[in-house]
Formats: C-alpha cells, sequence, structure tokens
C-alpha cells in the first residue's frame, strides 16, 4: 500500500474520531475549543523544523524560519491563551 | 523524511494525547487540563522530531523558535478578552502561513517541477500552498476585519463571483500543472517552455493567486458572519497543515491536522445552523451591512423608555432575570459592570442566569469567555434550547446589545432572517432593552421587540447605562 493511500486512511479515520470527541464540547466552550484547536494546527512547527534543519539552499532556509516563527508562535500563543481562557471558567 | 520506528510510537503516543486532551475539553471541570495535555503532546512530537532527524543547523532553528515563542506567549498574555475573535484568526493565517511554508520549502528542495518530482508529491504540495495561502491571506482580511482596520461591511464589486469563479480555475490549472498530470506539459508547451524552466514562475502564480483568492473570499462577508469565517478558517489551517503532512509522509501532521480540520467544520455547521443560513449563503451572499447605515422605519411607533432608576426598580423587585448578552457587550466593555449588577440582584434574592445565542458576539462562544472572565459562573450561562425553556417563567429580561437573536420577525417566513433560531424573550413578562439607539441589527431590519407593551427600552452607552443601574439597584 502506498504512502499516499495509507496517510488517506489515517486522514479519513482520524477526522471521524476528531468529530466524535469535539460534537460533544458544549457550546460555552466553543472560544478555548477553537482557539486550542487552533494552537494544534501549529503542527506545521514539526514540518518547518525539519526543513530547516537539513536546509541546503537559502531560499528553503528563508522559507523554513518564516514557518518554524509563524508555526510557534501559533502554537505557543495558541495553547497560552487558551488556559488563559480556561482557568476564567469557574463554578461557584 | 524517514522516520525511526521509536518516532513514530511517539507520534502515535501525541496522537492519543491530542485526542483525548480535547475530549476533556467536554466539561469546564477538565477543560483546562485537556488543553494542557494537548500542550505536552505538541512538546513530545516536537522533542522527537528534533531528536529524529539531523538538525544541521541549531542556531537558526532555536532562534527562530524562541523569537516565535515570544511573540506568540506575549500576544496571548496581554490580548483582552474582547478582542479575541482577532487573536484566533491571526493565529489561524500563522498555522496556514507556516504549512505553505514548508510545502513551498519542501517544492525548492524537491527542484522545483519535473521527472524528480513524483506525481503525488507534486499534488500534495500545490495542495497544501493552496489552503495554506488562502488560510493566511483570508485569516488577516478577517483579523483587519474584526481590528476595524477593514470595514466590517460586506466588501462588493460587480462580477466578484465570476472572479472569483475564474482565479479559482485559474489557480487549479496552474496546480494540476504543477502536479504534473498532464496538463502541466500541454501548458508548458503553451509557453514555448519545459515544464522544469517553467516550475518556478508558476509555483509564484499558484502562490499569488491563492492569497489573491484568500482576500477576495473574504471581504464580502459583513461583520456578524465572522463566527462563521472564523470557523472556517480555523478548519483551513487544519486541513493546510493535514496536507504538508501527505508532502512529507508525517502522520504526526496528518492526524493533528484533520482534528482541527473537522474541529473547524463542526463549528462552521453549528453557526451556520444558528443563522439558518447556508455556508454558500454566508459565503457569497454579502449579507447585511454591519452598522446603522441601513434604513429602516424607525421612530415612527412609540416606544417605552426608562431610566436607570427605573429599569432598576424592575429589575429588583423581579423574582428572576435572564440576561441576554449580544456583540454589543464587547464592544461597550460592560461585562464586569453587569456582573456588579447580577451580584447585587443575586443578594435581593433574584434568581440570575444568562442566556447565550450560538452566533452572539464574533467567534463562537465569545459572549461566555466574556462572561467567564467578568466572573460569572459557568453553570449560570445556558445555551439556547435550555434558556428558551425558562422564558415563560421569567419575570424580566435584560438584554445587552443584542438585536437580531432577539428578533420575533425570525418567526415570519417572510423576513430575511426567517427560520433564524432566536431567543423567545418576548415570552417573559417584562423585557428591558440596553441599547444606544433603535437602529437595526447586522441584519438591517427593524425589531417588533422594541415596539411591544411590555418591552421597556434603556437607551446609551452599556458601560455608562450599566455603571448607573449598579448604583440605583444598590439603592432600590
Amino acid at each position: 500500500m502506498g504512502e499516499l493511500l495509507i496517510g488517506l486512511y489515517v486522514f479519513v479515520l482520524a477526522t471521524l474520531a476528531g468529530r466524535e470527541v469535539i460534537s460533544k464540547v458544549p457550546p460555552t466552550l466553543h472560544t478555548p475549543l477553537m482557539s486550542g484547536a487552533n494552537a494544534i494546527s501549529g503542527i506545521a512547527i514539526i514540518g518547518a523544523l525539519v526543513v530547516t534543519g537539513v536546509a541546503d539552499s537559502t531560499w528553503v532556509r528563508v522559507l523554513g524560519i518564516a514557518g518554524i516563527v509563524m508555526a510557534t508562535i501559533n502554537v505557543v500563543g495558541g495553547f497560552m491563551v487558551t488556559d488563559r481562557m480556561l482557568q476564567m471558567f469557574k463554578k461557584r | 523524511m524517514d522516520t525511526s520506528i521509536i518516532a513514530q510510537i511517539a507520534y502515535l503516543v501525541s496522537a492519543i494525547l491530542f485526542v483525548s486532551g480535547i475530549k476533556q475539553l467536554a466539561s469546564p471541570a477538565t477543560a483546562r487540563s485537556g488543553n494542557i495535555r494537548a500542550s505536552v503532546a505538541m512538546l513530545l512530537a516536537i522533542v522527537v522530531t528534533l531528536l529524529d532527524n539531523q538538525i544541521l543547523h541549531w542556531t537558526t532553528v532555536v532562534a527562530a523558535v524562541i523569537a516565535g515563542a515570544v511573540i506568540g506567549g506575549v500576544l496571548a498574555r496581554k490580548i483582552e478578552m474582547t478582542a479575541m475573535p482577532q487573536l484566533v484568526a491571526a493565529f489561524n493565517g500563522f498555522g496556514g502561513g507556516a504549512s505553505a511554508a514548508v510545502a513551498a520549502a519542501e517544492f525548492i528542495r524537491l527542484g522545483g517541477n519535473g521527472p524528480g518530482l513524483a506525481v503525488g508529491t507534486g499534488a500534495t504540495i500545490v495542495l497544501s500552498t493552496l489552503i495554506g495561502a488562502v488560510t493566511f491571506s483570508g485569516s488577516l482580511i478577517a483579523f483587519g476585519k474584526l481590528q476595524g482596520i477593514v470595514t466590517g461591511r460586506p466588501v462588493t464589486f460587480p462580477l466578484q463571483k465570476i472572479l472569483n469563479a475564474l482565479l479559482f480555475l485559474g489557480v487549479l490549472v496552474v496546480g494540476a500543472g504543477l502536479a504534473d498530470v498532464g496538463i502541466g506539459d500541454a501548458v508548458a508547451s503553451l509557453f514555448g517552455s519545459s515544464a522544469i524552466e517553467i516550475g518556478g514562475p508558476f509555483f509564484l502564480a499558484l502562490v499569488a493567486g491563492a492569497l489573491i483568492l484568500g482576500v477576495l473570499l473574504v471581504i464580502p462577508i459583513g461583520g456578524a458572519d465572522m463566527p462563521v469565517v472564523v470557523s472556517l478558517l480555523n478548519s483551513y489551517s487544519g486541513l493546510a497543515a493535514a496536507a504538508t503532512g501527505f508532502v512529507l509522509g508525517n502522520m504526526m501532521l496528518i492526524i493533528a491536522g484533520s482534528l482541527v480540520g473537522a474541529a473547524g467544520l463542526i463549528l462552521t455547521q453549528l453557526m451556520c445552523k444558528a443563522m439558518n443560513r447556508s455556508l454558500g449563503n454566508v459565503a457569497f451572499g454579502a449579507f447585511g451591512t454591519d452598522g446603522p447605515t441601513a434604513k429602516a422605519k424607525t421612530g415612527e411607533r412609540p416606544v417605552r423608555d426608562v431610566d436607570a432608576e427605573q429599569a432598576a426598580m424592575v429589575l429588583a423587585y423581579a423574582g428572576s432575570v435572564a440576561v441576554v448578552p449580544g456583540y454589543g457587550l464587547a464592544v461597550a466593555q460592560a461585562q464586569h459592570e453587569l456582573k456588579k449588577v447580577c451580584d447585587l440582584l443575586e443578594e435581593r434574592g433574584v434568581r440570575v442566569r444568562f442566556g447565550v445565542h450560538p452566533v452572539a458576539g464574533r467567534m463562537p462562544g465569545h459572549m461566555n469567555v466574556l462572561l467567564a472572565e467578568a466572573d460569572v459562573s459557568y453553570d449560570k450561562l445556558l445555551d439556547l434550547d435550555d434558556i428558551n425553556a425558562e422564558f415563560d417563567t421569567t419575570d424580566v429580561v435584560l438584554i445587552v446589545g443584542a438585536n437580531d437573536v432577539v428578533n420575533p420577525a425570525a418567526r415570519d417566513p417572510d423576513s430575511v432572517i426567517a427560520g433564524m433560531p432566536i431567543l423567545d424573550v418576548d415570552k417573559a413578562r417584562a423585557v428591558i432593552v440596553m441599547k444606544r439607539s433603535l437602529s437595526p441589527g447586522f441584519a438591517g431590519i427593524d425589531n417588533d421587540l422594541f415596539y411591544m407593551e411590555n418591552t421597556l427600552m434603556f437607551f446609551g452607552d452599556a458601560r455608562e447605562q450599566m455603571s448607573e443601574l449598579v448604583k440605583e439597584v444598590r439603592e432600590a
């Protein structure tokens, strides 16, 4: 089975699993859900790390660095702001 | 990229942590640890990636990570809760931009188009560049609209849809050419050049086309439709990451990307449902005006207006009060004053809870975050169905800066908002509407609620009036 096909299997199954767990998130938490999911989309950082780490030309390096910076903003900022929001949700 | 067995297993552990972390978001009690779990998953994935690959340029990599972490950290700490929609829009854009940058770097590394590029790889590079770039520019426009840099009104011009369609088609043709599915050679021969030489310019054309497309897709969408756009861009940023996973053959990227893609898509569907409109209508309808520019017949019918003292009396002597917040609450930053009023009412024995419409504000759940910031207990935040079941036993509804979501016109099949699920506030015994004027909301239509017999209009800036209300309730 080709790598592309395996990827497709994983993609479809992960989407279905995501659907199941995410549809149980209540409307109250939709903003933190979105900003948390947003932080997870910064997973592109691992692609950027690999590409930059082995860069053999200037352009690859420039793009890689841009990728790392943008993805890290996304990851660090996303998780931190989500935590900031979630700690405000309290029951009294 | 060849991933070792150990790294693959670590990625699997990360994937499990991501899914179970999101699962914990199902309850406010466990949500915080769920987010921490997801961030641990991310850290694990990053560390494993760094150890598993031969990183030649450590200094560069570390410097870039530190730069990004500082920028992201400062933004996350400084941002006002009212500005959360634009922050999330900007973060979406960075995620999409990162995916596109990685795909572009791979394109260059693999030597551009030509015999060296397998058909599948070419197609995935095109796809992740396309989605990533559309997400990037679209999110920047969404950020601009939410921040007030770009007009919140729909920007439309003649032949807009046709231009969008042509541009999309053009991007697809260029993309197909790059992906080398046969059309590539045909297009290349058209320009009298070999596929290899034309790869670079074609790639730039793809990036430029995708960036313009992102702008054009978001500018016709008005302010109050932003919850849909932000959700959709959220979904795109995930899909872009997943597509990059296909480029690199990395399952971690595919799994995490598809989780985000699913999250964004579910939220998009929920937002559309909450407005009873299709995604197509939101995307291309250029609905509403986001402001008092719409000319509606107002002022012809009498309204009953009250001052702070009268409003305070009505609230203070009620048995139960339901508060309905809208975007106006966020604009006026009146959430803390509102909380003070509610505390005073509760001290008097009034039962207070909040009814939050799914599309109140500029992103899904926007109002809940503002109220949580003001220390409102989350078990008092009720969603549409729960609060609607309680209105007929509620004495007073206090509406703060909301309009279309409480407009009974939604029950009229001829109205532009026909069928939109609304908060049935008119079933309560009395309604107090705190609003600057009688001007219509985003939908641009008059609100019959304001003229009803049991409705009291409490005009003014929400924050100033709320401070007045605090004083008056205290004295009542």
